[in-house]
């Protein structure tokens, strides 16, 4: 937004925007909020930190990387091309253009000029006028710099040396260790997404240990929800889902991949090998099932079966789409910028947007149309059977291959007899009852016995060998059968087994050109080769094409500066609530310098040296004193740093929407442990595919255990995605999604009040409770505070609790019919046994307990 | 440190800002939870200038006929009597070479003459269809625009740049924008709402939900789809054997424990879903009114040509009035089955008929009411058809196209009365006065007193505009 001008009355109508429903014009302007001053001007200034980020919001648009688009010959990018222009004299502002531009009165002269809706503030005026009077010094951008690994004393954690060290130059204290009941809580949803057990939390609390916490951290990364938790985040950015995207949104098979990934994490495979699998696991050297299940990220893409689709200008979309994806999850880049110009803040070209689009020109697909199975996805167990039903297959065709001989002799009297008297094959005659498939088939074997034996086509040859051996004759009928019989074996064990999309090299790449302005109708564009960025380091290869398995190897290499800052950046989101550098898509130019640069070189150097070791990682982080912190903020530290860009604390933020249904199915016991398998349906609202067609298509919602599976292996349909993942912000996965939104709306209400599953959830926790602690209604609230919110009720919820479940109990007393319609929602059995009028009165407690706040918070 | 505005920066001033707002609101809301009566009589002040808003506000808000599939120009809005001449014969190469074909790929191109006669209406003797004698009626009060086009070409992507702007997933709809830039002022109904209704045809072309998504806006500012049938909103209603008033009582106890919780807390985002649930619970209300029209009169009733509930896109004009009487900012029907590759003749006219007397009298209506002149009525597809004939798909229709559409709009500032731009003499291409998908957001938000140059977020770097970053044009000419 910029209407920079206007910096505090915008934040004020934004906010009113939002909650114009419920505030009053009065209470609104009374509580104008704050924007915190500008911090001084620094003495030194520095170029990474203070001035590129001016330079390049402001300024790169007309003077940056886009020739096309730059203005007056000048670019402020590079400081030898811009003391060229003479742009600025070092060290003498006074004899500057640039100052004497921005402090310019002549709006004829003032630049950013108005018409471009960009304005410095007086900070940033005063910043460009320190830098160029300490002599206009240049760095190259951080994101593109090797990280270095500060130094750290063993025996501390480097994180909190680092985050202290960052603490004490801006005048910030840590804050205090939050309680265990919080840490188990926290630890628990960060690491397996589900809620601890009250006696879990019991034992932790009382665990007087030294190392309990650590324990504790051990024993949720061997936890196989771990693996869960942790493919949430990657799947978003790999945009997984079950169905093609475009038009149709029809389904495909790819959830082999969500496991591998699940898989991946709790195996800790390292991160290297997790990248090449997933870019080239085809090509590797040890490529297997495992590995070539890894590359269906290939196939993660939009595609589309619309008839009228040009497959020219999908293979644009697909080419760019597959860009935009690498970019967004391995390099923390906007590559996507440079589909139609190059980027206009960051070095990258045309050529290697195109370039990077080439290495994936060798992967077999249909760029339109016509569905694909995938490759059959089999245990080791279930290969053996296949191998054996190979054989089998191998067997009988080679017992009717004995015979192949005297069939031949047999049809070729067959075929003259057929001529001779003039036949029409019976699928043919006038009272055939054939289908059409077969009348079909047989009009080809008619049209082929009409010609000359030496004339016939392959096709045709193939046609009337089989329907002469099909239907014609009377021999050998035990090895044809026998045949039959085994592929038929082969074909039904191999239908139930699982299959996945996958990556499969063609020897014949399709042509990638660069596409001017990304007009793929314009083919005068020059032919690229896969080629890495050019203003990355990367290695030199001689002789040979570029293949998708370079690529791979240089996203992992140890000179890549951009893979390693990108991924630890994310995964501290996950355990912080932001990343250290904000823009977790953006590492360039318009990103977020981050606010401790440090700490994420040292991450990302760690994450190298370490192997790629994400565990080691995550237990890095998660023990540290930082991550431990409390995240309740006194009135100073909030005022301090409203963001918590400097961790003096940690931070309270709703958890993700898969994990929201996972807490409420857990705490009900509801919840089916299983890890993998198939994408399910829990219940949806009736007619939310009502708009889907060709093929209109009707949700049935699963019943068993698939109805109470974890939220992330909900059927994700990417133009429709389920009502109550899309209220919790869940995204489409259309896009490569970095960073989800979290947003604070009625459709969450209205789905944690209303969706069958949360209601069925609430009945399930109610029967819980009442089976699990019989007596009195405080020992019962107690038990249900414990399981929901893992502590003891305090005395006032206590009380409105209380009074809210006479309330129900004496309604449904009087209307058991109303009871008994409340206990009955979802596929969960009703209880035996239980008092109808009492179930439904505690299934509203329990409803108000996974309503709120605290519940689908992670503080 | 630079100061960056994003969406996800809300929360923190939000939290300052909440700090002192909090228990004010919760007091004065939790009160009148259970009565919506009393909350209704509580009518809000307006609520002064937004910001978002540089320019004179002529739209308060926007109604948007969207007709899913395609309808054909040349049968409806754009007479070619150069067409009928051609008919039949075939299409002069000089004006496909080179050009984006959906269908007709590899296809012999022919001329396909209209279909329809057209004649002319109004004071100003506006040749449109005879298949809209009620649009008919009022076109004095309408801008009929005949050189629209888009980039696209198929449904999916064309349908994603009408709304977005962007042929690529995942940027903010234009009702998105518009109820970020300027709010709401429904108390109990979303900002921007989407109702869906399906001609009575053949197998309608599919829609997705990210035509109405918020992409990189803030949740609150998405679509929210009322249905014409069944569950207006979904999760709308209460399980089965709750009252409205145990829900009420639920919703009560929920907001007193996370009002208690805060007190330990204090965590901003509390006061927030407090405010949530009152609006959801508000809601629960609201909608039911909304789409309860017993309170219209017949004549009404008659003048929509509509019988309640019955889930048509007459219904739907029906409540898109009422929404924007309720203050809903921004309201988009769909009417899908517009696809003609094939009986073109047969299907057309029944597609016009369900469609034109309510879009006439929804102008008639809000004319009436006084809310013409502040609401901005706009009827599209999402792209044109060809001039050429398809006969690959059984009885002869057109392709989807993309150089030629035509569009109306109506009220808020739109000169009414007017025909602007045209297309050449086979309908083939806009050549006067031609508007793009980005020129008709930029006129859009115009009238809504935005800026759309101006108007912007931060995203992946670049200051996102619903108008993208080749420069959009206000089409001046349509403008009083």
């Amino acid at each position: 937004m910029i209407f920079r001008n206007k910096l505090r009355t915008m934040w004020y109508s934004r906010l009113f925007a939002s909650f114009a429903i419920w505030l009053s014009v009065a209470t609104a302007k009374a509580a104008e909020p704050e924007v915190n001053a500008d911090p001084a001007v620094p003495a030194r200034v520095d170029f990474n930190r203070d001035v590129r980020p001016i330079l390049s919001d402001n300024c790169f648009l007309c003077h940056g990387p886009d020739k096309n688009r730059r203005k007056g010959d000048l670019r402020l990018d590079l400081r030898d091309e811009a003391l060229k222009a003479e742009a600025f004299v070092p060290g003498k502002p006074d004899e500057s253009e640039l100052v004497a531009r921005i402090l310019s009165e002549d709006p004829d002269e003032l630049m950013p000029p108005s018409k471009s809706n960009k304005k410095l503030d007086a900070r940033q005026k005063a910043i460009l006028k320190r830098w160029v009077q300490q002599g206009a010094e240049y760095q190259q951008h951080w994101s593109y710099e090797k990280p270095a690994k500060a130094a750290a004393p063993s025996d501390q954690n480097a994180v909190d040396v680092l985050v202290r060290r960052r603490l004490a130059e801006v005048g910030l204290k840590p804050s205090i260790e939050a309680d265990r009941r919080t840490l188990i809580r926290r630890l628990s949803s960060d690491l397996t997404g589900l809620p601890p057990a009250p006696e879990e939390v019991k034992a932790f609390v009382e665990d007087t240990a030294p190392d309990a916490y650590e324990h504790l951290v051990d024993r949720l990364l061997a936890d196989p929800h771990y693996g869960e938790r942790m493919a949430i985040g990657w799947l978003d950015v790999v945009r997984f889902a079950d169905t093609i995207g475009y038009h149709s949104d029809n389904p495909r098979n790819v959830w082999p991949y969500r496991d591998w990934v699940i898989k991946s994490f709790n195996a800790n495979k390292p991160f290297d090998r997790f990248t090449l699998e997933q870019i080239a696991g085809d090509l590797l050297p040890d490529a297997n099932t495992e590995s070539r299940v890894g590359s269906a990220f290939n196939r993660l893409l939009l595609s589309t079966e619309e008839g009228g689709a040009q497959p020219k200008d999908y293979e644009a979309r697909m080419l760019t789409d597959r860009v935009r994806a690498v970019g967004t999850a391995w390099l923390g880049q906007t590559i996507g910028c440079a589909q139609c110009h190059d980027h206009k803040f960051d070095p990258i070209t045309m050529r290697d947007f195109y370039s990077l689009g080439a290495f994936f020109a060798d992967i077999q697909e249909p760029v339109i149309g016509s569905r694909e199975e995938g490759m059959i996805v089999a245990s080791a167990e279930e290969q053996k059977t296949l191998a054996k039903l190979d054989a089998a297959v191998a067997e009988a065709k080679k017992r009717l291959e004995a015979a192949a001989p005297r069939l031949d002799v047999a049809q070729a009297q067959w075929e003259s007899d057929v001529l001779r008297y003039a036949v029409t094959l019976p699928e043919l005659a006038g009272d055939s009852k054939s289908t059409p498939a077969d009348k079909s088939a047989a009009r080809v074997v008619q049209a082929a016995l009409k010609k000359d034996a030496k004339t016939r086509n392959p096709r045709e040859r193939e046609a009337l060998q089989s329907y002469f051996r099909k239907k014609a004759t009377p021999l050998f009928v035990v090895e044809r059968d026998g045949v039959a019989r085994a592929e038929q074996e082969r074909r039904n064990f191999a239908a139930g087994l699982p299959k996945c999309l996958v990556s499969v090299h063609s020897a014949a790449p399709r042509t990638v050109r660069i596409l001017p302005r990304g007009n793929w109708m314009n083919e005068t564009g020059e032919v690229v080769k896969p080629a890495l960025p050019h203003f990355l380091p990367r290695p030199e290869v001689a002789g040979r094409d570029l293949t998708r398995l370079d690529l791979a190897r240089w996203l992992v290499s140890r000179d890549n500066p951009l893979t390693a800052r990108t991924v630890m950046n994310r995964i501290w989101k996950q355990f912080f609530g932001a990343g250290l550098s904000k823009q977790l898509d953006d590492l360039g130019a318009q990103g977020e310098p981050p606010a401790n640069p440090v700490l994420l070189d040292w991450l990302a150097c760690e994450f190298m040296e370490s192997g790629w070791d994400i565990k080691h990682m995550v237990r890095t982080i998660v023990t540290s004193a930082t991550y431990r912190q409390t995240s309740g903020a006194t009135p100073e530290l909030l005022a301090a740093d409203p963001l918590n860009r400097e961790l003096a604390r940690q931070s309270a933020f709703r958890v993700d929407a898969e994990l929201v249904r996972d807490n409420a199915l857990a705490v009900s016991g509801l919840l089916a442990a299983q890890v993998g398998g198939p994408s399910v349906k829990p219940y949806q609202p009736d007619g939310y595919w009502d708009n889907l067609n060709f093929p209109q298509r009707r949700y049935v919602a699963d019943s068993g255990d698939a109805q109470h599976r974890r939220g992330l292996y909900t059927w994700w349909q990417r133009s429709f995605l389920h009502p109550s993942l899309l209220a919790f912000d869940a995204p489409s996965r259309e896009e490569s999604c970095a960073e989800r939104n979290r947003s604070n709306i009625p459709q969450q209400a209205l789905v944690l009040l209303n969706d069958p599953t949360y209601v069925e959830a609430a009945r399930a926790f109610a029967a819980r409770v009442l089976r699990e602690c019989s007596g009195r209604p405080e020992d019962r609230l107690k038990r249900a505070w414990q399981l929901a919110l893992q502590r003891d009720p305090r005395p006032s919820e206590r009380e409105t609790v209380r009074k809210l479940l006479d309330k129900h109990l004496a309604d449904y007393r009087a209307n058991p019919a109303a009871a008994r319609a409340l206990i009955s929602i979802g596929v969960a059995p009703t209880p035996q046994g239980l008092d109808a009028a009492e179930l439904a009165a505690w299934t509203h407690v329990a409803r108000v307990l996974l309503n709120l706040h605290e519940t689908v918070t992670r503080s | 440190m630079k100061t960056r505005l994003d969406p996800t920066d809300l929360s923190v001033h939000r939290r300052a800002f909440l700090g002192r707002a909090a228990q004010g609101v919760g007091a004065v809301a939790l009160a009148s939870l259970l009565d919506s009566s009393l909350l209704r009589a509580q009518a809000r002040p307006p609520r002064g200038t937004s910001p978002a808003l540089t320019l004179p506000q002529k739209a308060k808000r926007v109604i948007w006929l969207t007709m899913a599939g395609g309808p054909s120009q040349l049968e409806t809005f754009d007479p070619k009597p150069g067409l009928t001449r051609a008919g039949g014969r075939p299409m002069p190469e000089s004006f496909t070479h080179g050009q984006q074909l959906a269908q007709l790929q590899g296809q012999e191109l022919v001329c396909l003459a209209p279909m329809f006669p057209f004649r002319t209406y109004g004071e100003n003797g506006t040749e449109i269809s005879e298949l809209f004698p009620h649009i008919g009626s009022v076109i004095d009060e309408i801008c009929l625009v005949r050189s629209m086009t888009t980039e696209a070409i198929n449904h999916d992507p064309a349908h994603m740049f009408m709304n977005t702007g962007s042929q690529i997933a995942g940027r903010p709809s234009m009702g998105a924008w518009v109820t970020y830039g300027l709010g709401s002022e429904a108390e109990n109904l979303p900002g921007f709402v989407v109702m869906v209704s399906t001609g009575k045809g053949r197998s309608p072309q599919p829609i997705a939900a990210r035509q109405w998504g918020g992409g990189f806006l803030p949740g609150r500012f998405q679509g929210v789809p009322v249905r014409g049938l069944g569950e207006a909103v979904h999760y709308l209603g209460n399980p089965r054997g709750v009252s409205r008033e145990q829900q009420g009582a639920d919703v009560a106890a929920i907001n007193a424990l996370n009002t208690r919780h805060d007190a330990v807390v204090h965590d901003p985002e509390i006061a927030v879903r407090i405010a949530q649930y009152e609006m959801a619970f508000r809601m629960q209300a609201g909608v039911p009114e909304l789409t309860d029209v017993r309170d219209e009169s017949r004549k009404t009733l008659e003048l929509y040509g509509c019988r309640p509930g019955d889930g048509s896109f007459a219904s739907n004009c029906l409540l898109a009035r009422r929404m924007a009487e309720r203050g809903v900012r921004f309201i988009q029907l769909y009417h899908r089955d517009w696809d003609h590759h094939s009986l073109l003749r047969e299907e057309l006219p029944l597609r016009a008929r369900e469609v034109d007397q309510a879009c006439a009298a929804l102008i008639t209506d809000l004319k009436r009411r006084g809310m013409l002149e502040e609401t901005l009525i706009v009827w599209t597809g999402e792209f044109g058809r060809t001039p050429m004939s398809q006969s690959n798909k059984g009885p002869v229709g057109r392709d989807h196209h993309n150089k030629s559409m035509s569009m109306w709009l109506a009220g808020a500032g739109i000169k009414p009365g007017l025909v602007y731009g045209a297309t050449d003499e086979l309908g083939y291409a806009a050549v006067e006065n031609v508007c793009t998908v980005h020129d008709l957001h930029a006129t859009m938000l115009h009238q809504l007193g935005i800026d759309h140059d101006a108007f912007s977020v931060k995203f992946q770097g670049l200051d996102a505009k619903l108008t993208g970053v080749e420069g959009a044009k206000v089409i001046q000419g349509i403008l009083v």
